[in-house]
């Protein structure tokens, strides 16, 4: 099969006040231990999965950056050797500016990855500190500067808005400060406050000071038109990029493309049997290190026709491009209009929706109101 | 077993105060309940009361109690519903009874609901002895409590009994209470047969079940016997007690409480209050008289119920007819709106039934409901000196056609601390209030008596006057009269079109700021949609106030990656779910709680 690969890193300095990703500042085992785990996992599936191919390879946390260059280098290798890792892969690790040093930075590159994602999330320390980083604006930018004097060649980087107490004002000071670097790839999500982080905690006493939704959609919009004019190209409803800088890798996710996840809580999918199937790695390091050395790998769900049918929806109309109506018709033998009666033909005429012949995409009022659209497809 | 070995009593008490608890503890102390059999609150049946901690329906059950004296005693233990808007069931039950326990929570006193079922066992001849319960908990103050009861109810307090029902303390005084305090029955077995029907309900294999109070003569399996009031007869087919479970008996004689299944189909025709005697035939003589004191229960609070997805109008209709079966008190006709579609227009006893009936609906028959705002009976008169009643706003026949309107009118017993005299008074006021009488109860409580129109009743009286007192006020009224009153529609435009469902009655010199109030909770309420909503609130043509709802701005999830998808799907599809539950009315879509905004206005 072919297939992209995600590797999980769920260790952390400390914790983001917003983040409700699988990662701990301590997971009660070493990175070394970790790695081991990792290669070992790769090593004992590589056999049950087969891979021939793997277009893409993408290191995610958590924080990434705390492994070693040798230490990706070694896993970067045994995918090479065991999951066909392809000659032009795109290889993405993401980055914490407050972890890295231009060695670090130049190991990464001579280990294999071609790609960072720089979490930069905002270029005001105050707000860097609400937000629980650990770095300072001028280490963000420093660590963008270090990635392209260590020869990286494709950096992302990403930015958070809808902050507490920020102004529309300041969000276009954001964007302006970004495209300074000149980075490859801009990801910019409006803040989502979660359930059990202390932003969630926060929220829930009266704390945070949110935008109200119409300054929370005017900086959405200012995201848009700022970045296009400066020649990005919105490729997704939160991501940018210059041209043929899309992040391969992620664009998977959206157009329901293979992808196996190794490390504590990955998430696989993979479309080799039936309409595809989802399961999960524990989240828990002593569940995770449990099946990795008993070889028993978690249960997948599979999808039924229907729900394949509603995540080609849903998941390829977060990109501009959106979908391909006859694709729908091939794969699952039917017409997107039968499945969904009236819904097309309600989101074109109120002007959510585009369509020209086979090809259906979000208008720029769609994506602002990207969740109403989606939830007609479910 | 002789007639004077039988006691028939009630527990009176407020709700919370413990009845329910207690009336478990007297079953397993006699043994009618078994450890295993053992389930918290045995009377309470449904789920809704046991949750609400409330009694819906009576339930009644005989125990047998060997007493410190040695003699074997059968009491029955008649148990009345609970809350306000069955204050003519509960006098039916205590009817039956020559005896009640006061329930009195050792901390909170004596609240107005106790003192209205308190007064309508003294008026009903009830000896009536009280009881302390949660005697257990350190908030108790017995001796306050004691005094309170002796000064405001005017009983002997002073011997009352210091319970816990959640502990099982005071179990056997109580039961030897009952024994000593409350009398015998009176009547004569050889007298033509008299019973009271104190209650009756549907059961699904039986048919119509009824509980009756044999006061006079004797009632046995296989006899013919006809309902006064209906003026109807059936065959006794099955006659037996509660102990607690159904159990057949050959008779049941003077003084005796027990079940007659009689092959009556519909539970309206046998009402609560009914006097059962013998059809003369084979030598049986009818009584000569039937109790006094029968009425018919007539709903009083109105609303509509509509289903969010009209296809389920059917299984409404259905569970309406179902609820029905055993409900004679409550009232259905099918309605249609405009905005709504085809629906149901019900009437209830009170707002707390009304509620009721609405979960059990939502969750017995899982339905979806949008209830519109509860309104009371109008008696219009017409120029043409015609007068119709109306029981929803939009049945108001158009001004030049109106000569005058009535609206009702209730008795409202508030019991209130001292310190909220001045904020309840001025709540009775502005909701147009004839103040009766103000009652120095203690030296910390004072019952304030008030003439209100219901229509204020049923909006928002009840919560408000729970806030202003911090909770410690508590309501009981009794209906008085119809009375003639400044009356007028107002619609409430949703995007220009009127909606029928939110129209409402109300008083004209109320009509600008509560209009104003309205569509300004309207608008918390009403989620933004693709486009602005537009709400106003209108008298004939003319707008008294408006608000807009704005356009939705923004609803993305910004994230969604491969280890997000399956949350997000169902974060989406609970957004989904939610817009569900949304009535489409032209192409807004309001939500359930729009329809009762009115109820929800905080001043």
């Amino acid at each position: 099969m072919k297939s992209s690969l995600y590797i999980h890193t769920p260790f952390c300095v400390r914790k983001c006040s917003y983040c409700d990703f699988n990662s701990s500042e301590d997971p009660g085992i070493s990175l070394d231990e970790y790695v081991l785990l990792l290669i070992n996992e790769l090593s004992s599936e590589a056999g049950r999965f087969k891979v021939e191919s793997a277009p893409t390879l993408y290191f995610g946390g958590g924080t990434p950056s705390l492994l070693s260059a040798r230490q990706v280098a070694a896993v970067v290798q045994v995918v090479r050797e065991q999951y066909g890792l392809e000659k032009d892969a795109e290889v993405t690790l993401e980055v914490n500016p407050g972890t890295v040093t231009p060695e670090l930075l130049e190991g990464y590159l001579a280990g294999g990855i071609n790609r960072l994602s720089i979490g930069i999330q905002s270029f005001q320390d105050d707000k860097l500190r609400s937000l629980g980083r650990i770095h300072t604006s001028e280490e963000a930018k420093d660590a963008v500067r270090m990635a392209r004097k260590a020869g990286f060649r494709s950096i992302g980087i990403d930015l958070i808005n809808s902050l507490s107490g920020q102004t529309l004002q300041e969000w276009a000071t954001e964007l302006q400060e970004a495209i300074a670097l000149q980075p490859d790839h801009i990801s910019a999500y409006g803040l989502t406050v979660e359930e059990g982080t202390p932003f969630g905690a926060m929220a829930e006493r009266g704390e945070l000071d949110l935008p109200d939704e119409e300054t929370s959609a005017a900086m959405f919009e200012l995201t848009s038109s700022f970045l296009r004019s400066s020649g990005y190209e919105q490729y997704e409803i939160s991501n940018f990029a210059l041209p043929g800088c899309r992040s391969r890798h992620n664009q998977g996710y959206w157009r329901r493309g293979n992808y196996l996840g190794f490390g504590a809580g990955a998430h696989s999918f993979s479309r080799e049997q039936g309409f595809g199937a989802r399961w999960e790695n524990p989240q828990q390091m002593s569940d995770y290190a449990e099946t990795v050395r008993r070889c028993r790998p978690p249960v997948a769900a599979t999808l039924l026709r229907r729900e394949a049918m509603e995540e080609f929806f849903f998941l390829g109309l977060r990109l501009l491009d959106g979908v391909d109506l006859d694709a729908f018709k091939i794969e699952f033998g039917t017409h997107a209009e039968e499945e969904f009666p009236g819904v097309i033909e309600r989101m074109t005429a109120s002007g959510l929706l585009v369509r020209d012949g086979g090809q259906l995409w979000m208008s720029a009022h769609g994506l602002i109101l990207a969740n109403r659209v989606l939830c007609e497809f479910l | 077993m002789s007639i004077e070995n039988i006691r028939n009593f009630s527990i009176i008490a407020h709700i919370d105060h413990g009845k329910s608890t207690l009336a478990d503890r007297l079953l397993e102390y006699t043994g009618a309940l078994s450890d295993r059999e053992k389930q918290d609150q045995f009377l309470d049946k449904m789920d809704l009361e046991r949750e609400r901690g409330i009694t819906i329906k009576a339930q009644t059950v005989r125990l047998n109690y060997t007493a410190n004296n040695g003699t074997t005693y059968i009491l029955n233990l008649i148990d009345t519903p609970g809350h306000v808007d069955f204050t003519y069931e509960v006098s039916r039950s205590l009817a039956a009874c020559e005896g009640g326990l006061l329930v009195v929570d050792a901390s909170q006193g004596v609240e107005a609901q106790t003192l209205a079922n308190v007064y309508l066992a003294l008026d009903n001849n009830l000896e009536v002895f009280p009881v302390l319960n949660k005697i257990d908990l350190p908030a108790a103050e017995p001796e306050r409590v004691i005094q309170e009861i002796e000064d405001i109810i005017g009983i002997d307090a002073h011997g009352a009994v210091l319970a816990s029902a959640k502990e099982g303390i005071g179990t056997h005084e109580i039961l030897e209470e009952i024994v000593s305090k409350i009398p015998a029955p009176k009547g004569d077995p050889a007298a033509p047969l008299k019973a009271l029907l104190f209650d009756s309900w549907y059961d699904q294999y039986q048919g119509v079940i009824i509980l009756v109070r044999i006061f006079d003569g004797i009632l046995t399996k296989g006899d013919r016997i006809q309902l006064m009031a209906t003026n109807s007869s059936y065959e006794a087919l099955k006659v037996g007690v509660f102990s607690p479970v159904m159990t057949e008996v050959k008779s049941l004689s003077a003084g005796e409480v027990g079940f007659v299944i009689a092959g009556i189909k519909d539970v309206a025709d046998a009402k609560v209050g009914d006097t059962v005697t013998h059809v003369p035939i084979q030598g049986k003589k009818p009584c000569a008289a039937a109790f006094p004191g029968f009425k018919e229960v007539k709903p009083m609070v109105f609303s509509g119920l509509y289903p969010i997805d009209t296809s389920q109008y059917e299984q409404l209709r259905d569970a309406l007819a179902k609820l029905k079966l055993n409900d004679s008190s409550f009232s259905y006709e099918p309605e249609t709106s405009i905005a709504l579609g085809f629906g149901f227009r019900c009437g209830f006893l009170g707002l707390l039934h009304m509620e009721i009936i609405q979960e059990r609906l939502e969750r017995e028959f899982n339905l979806d409901l949008i209830t519109t705002a509860p309104t009371v009976v109008y008696r219009i008169h017409r120029t043409d000196g015609a007068m119709t009643q109306i029981e929803s706003a939009a049945r108001m026949p158009e001004p030049q056609f109106i000569d005058y309107i009535e609206e009702p009118f209730i008795l409202a017993h508030i019991h209130v601390p001292n310190d909220y005299i001045g904020t309840v008074l001025a709540l009775c006021e502005e909701k147009r209030g004839v103040q009766r009488e103000i009652k120095f109860l203690t030296q910390t409580r004072v019952m304030i008596i008030y003439e209100l129109p219901l229509n204020e009743i049923v909006l928002d009286f009840y919560d408000r006057l729970k806030s202003i007192s911090k909770g410690y006020a508590s309501l009981d009224y009794e209906h008085l009269d119809f009375r003639k009153s400044e009356l007028i529609r107002m619609n409430i435009l949703i995007n220009n079109e009127t909606v029928d469902a939110l129209s409402l009655i109300i008083h004209r010199d109320k009509a600008y700021y509560r209009g104003r109030d309205l569509v300004k909770k309207m608008k918390e309420l009403i989620p933004r949609q693709m486009f602005e909503v537009a709400i106003q609130a209108a008298i004939g043509n003319k707008v008294i106030a408006r608000e807009s709802v704005k356009a939705l701005r923004k609803d993305v999830l910004a994230k969604c990656y491969g280890g997000d998808i399956s949350r997000k799907r169902k974060l989406l599809e609970k957004q989904k779910e939610g817009k569900k539950r949304m009535k489409n009315v032209g192409n807004v879509e309001l939500p359930q709680e729009a329809f009762l905004a009115i109820l929800k206005i905080e001043d």
